[in-house]
């Protein structure tokens, strides 16, 4: 039951949302990983940053990708705790680790054994709208524990535009999306984080746009 | 479907020579990248295809209902709409007042609906204008305030207000010597637009040489230009006996009205482009680039030929 909710929240809903209310204009689609087990790493900007990568995935991958989410936020309660775990599918991430946590990233290894497709933020929150924030290096702990597995950034322009953060107002705006060569067998944290950096950095630059202030 | 047949019989043979002309310019381009194969000829091709999804849901959305066309030219509006406030600069405050001017799209077109003439030609320019104007105020965010608001009421016109006219000329009835009625001119305008704008890159192509605007657009041509211009007179002389109620002098001066005007809309948005440091409005039409990369010259000509009807007929 939870699984067909799940395929029309992303699939028929998601979908509409992203494709026909906003409209996606996007750069080497070819570039995303088809199967697991993969990372997708991607700027975030709104809580539309979510539907929009689960639109531009073919369809079977999207039911085989679960995004990473910060544990205090999404589970707030029960209502939000039962459709993040079983619509979004989130993976549930404590950003405050208490003591009696051993490994808050083992869910991670978990879903990437099983061959499925991770999304994570590396920027932590959606932060300024079309401002990149700095960058949290979770994901270099997981590409250091599993170097077979490939990190695909993705960079998204213009949802900051459209609903940003804190504003319930969706405004029709179509985004860009900028799919850039995939990061492999990095096991270096600092060197890992760096080629993720530097390749936001020259999807971020690689249109000219006009600004947003 | 059955009722556009039976009513309008002249309407469904004038699609009908739409898909035979498409068949025949396929079967042309089919040949001529089959036989000239010293040149890249997939820009082509890929125009081709995309022209005839557009006949496709053209067509459709002509035939099914008067209301189904009248959904068509409001996502039209839309997605045109959509277009341009995304290339736009702008400030965070404005999505606010953009809100508000995508939600004139359904009034618009339930205006047309309901055939409430008055309503639909004032209540873009006077009531829109007039509110868009002050929600930007409530903004209480003066810099750049004028440039803002001038942007956004200017394409709220070109994409929305203009372009309802072409849907707005579906409402006008059949006279009593001219039974295609508003349908028949809505593909006179439609057909008449297109064509022009084919006919002009086929003639500029073929002998263009003298570049009529070389900043704004440097593709175009004066022979282009002229060509075109008389192509569309000849093809408007042909079409208006189906499809209009004009007489022949009639005929021709629609002719160089859609002809010489869609082609001040083309180069309208070509400006705009420019001035935004883009080649195409978006991406959506393969091979063609935006929806208004395809309709620009409509705005121009959907109003223009709309009021030259209702002045001479109704």
């Amino acid at each position: 039951m939870a699984k067909i909710l799940r395929a029309i929240f992303y699939l028929i809903i998601g979908r509409f949302i992203i494709l026909v209310i906003l409209g996606i204009d996007i750069k080497r689609r070819e570039l995303l990983p088809a199967k697991g087990p993969a990372i997708i790493a991607a700027n975030h900007n709104s809580h539309l940053d979510i539907l929009l990568l689960m639109s531009i995935l073919p369809w079977k991958a999207a039911l085989n990708a679960y995004p990473v989410a910060a544990a205090d936020y999404f589970l707030k309660n029960k209502i939000m705790s039962w459709f993040s775990h079983n619509i979004v599918g989130i993976i549930p991430i404590k950003r405050k680790p208490s003591a009696a946590d051993r490994d808050i990233l083992a869910p991670c290894y978990d879903k990437l054994s099983d061959g499925k497709i991770i999304i994570i933020f590396p920027e932590g929150s959606r932060g300024e709208p079309e401002v990149m924030g700095e960058l949290k290096s979770g994901i270099a702990h997981i590409v250091k524990r599993m170097p077979e597995v490939n990190v695909v950034p993705v960079f998204i322009r213009g949802l900051g535009k459209a609903l940003p953060k804190g504003e319930a107002l969706l405004v029709p705006l179509i985004c860009k999306v900028y799919v850039g060569e995939s990061i492999s067998a990095i096991s270096d944290k600092v060197k890992l984080m760096e080629a993720l950096k530097n390749s936001f950095e020259a999807l971020s630059h690689e249109e000219k746009h006009s600004d947003f202030k | 479907m059955s009722d556009i047949i039976s009513k309008n019989p002249t309407v469904f043979f004038a699609l009908c020579s739409i898909w035979i002309i498409m068949i025949l310019a396929s079967l042309c381009v089919f040949s001529i990248a089959k036989f000239k194969k010293n040149a890249d000829h997939s820009n082509l091709i890929q125009r081709t295809k995309s022209w005839w999804m557009m006949v496709f849901v053209f067509s459709a959305a002509v035939l099914i209902s008067k209301t189904v066309s009248l959904l068509f030219f409001g996502f039209l509006s839309f997605l045109a709409l959509k277009e341009f406030f995304s290339q736009i600069p702008s400030r965070r405050i404005d999505r606010r007042v953009m809100f508000w001017a995508y939600l004139a799209i359904p009034f618009q077109f339930y205006w047309i609906y309901l055939d409430w003439y008055g309503m639909f030609i004032i209540f873009i320019p006077v009531y829109m204008f007039l509110f868009l104007s002050m929600r930007m105020v409530f903004t209480e965010e003066t810099d750049g305030l004028l440039k803002s608001l001038a942007s956004i009421q200017w394409v709220l016109m070109i994409s929305v207000f203009s372009l309802s006219h072409a849907a707005y000329l579906m409402r006008l009835p059949a006279l009593a010597s001219f039974k295609a009625g508003g349908a028949g001119l809505m593909l006179f305008l439609v057909v008449i637009t297109q064509a022009n704008d084919v006919m002009q890159y086929v003639w500029g192509k073929t002998f263009g040489k003298r570049k009529i605007l070389p900043v704004v657009s440097p593709k175009k041509t004066w022979a282009g230009f002229v060509g075109g211009v008389l192509s569309s007179v000849v093809l408007a002389c042909l079409l208006s006996p189906y499809l209009t109620p004009f007489n022949l002098k009639q005929s021709i001066l629609a002719g160089l009205l859609l002809s010489i005007f869609g082609f001040i809309g083309d180069v309208t948005i070509s400006a705009v482009k420019r001035d935004l440091g883009i080649k195409d409005m978006g991406n959506s039409i393969p091979g063609h680039g935006g929806i208004m990369d395809r309709i620009d010259s409509l705005t121009y000509s959907a109003p223009l030929f709309f009021h030259f009807c209702r002045y001479l007929f109704y």
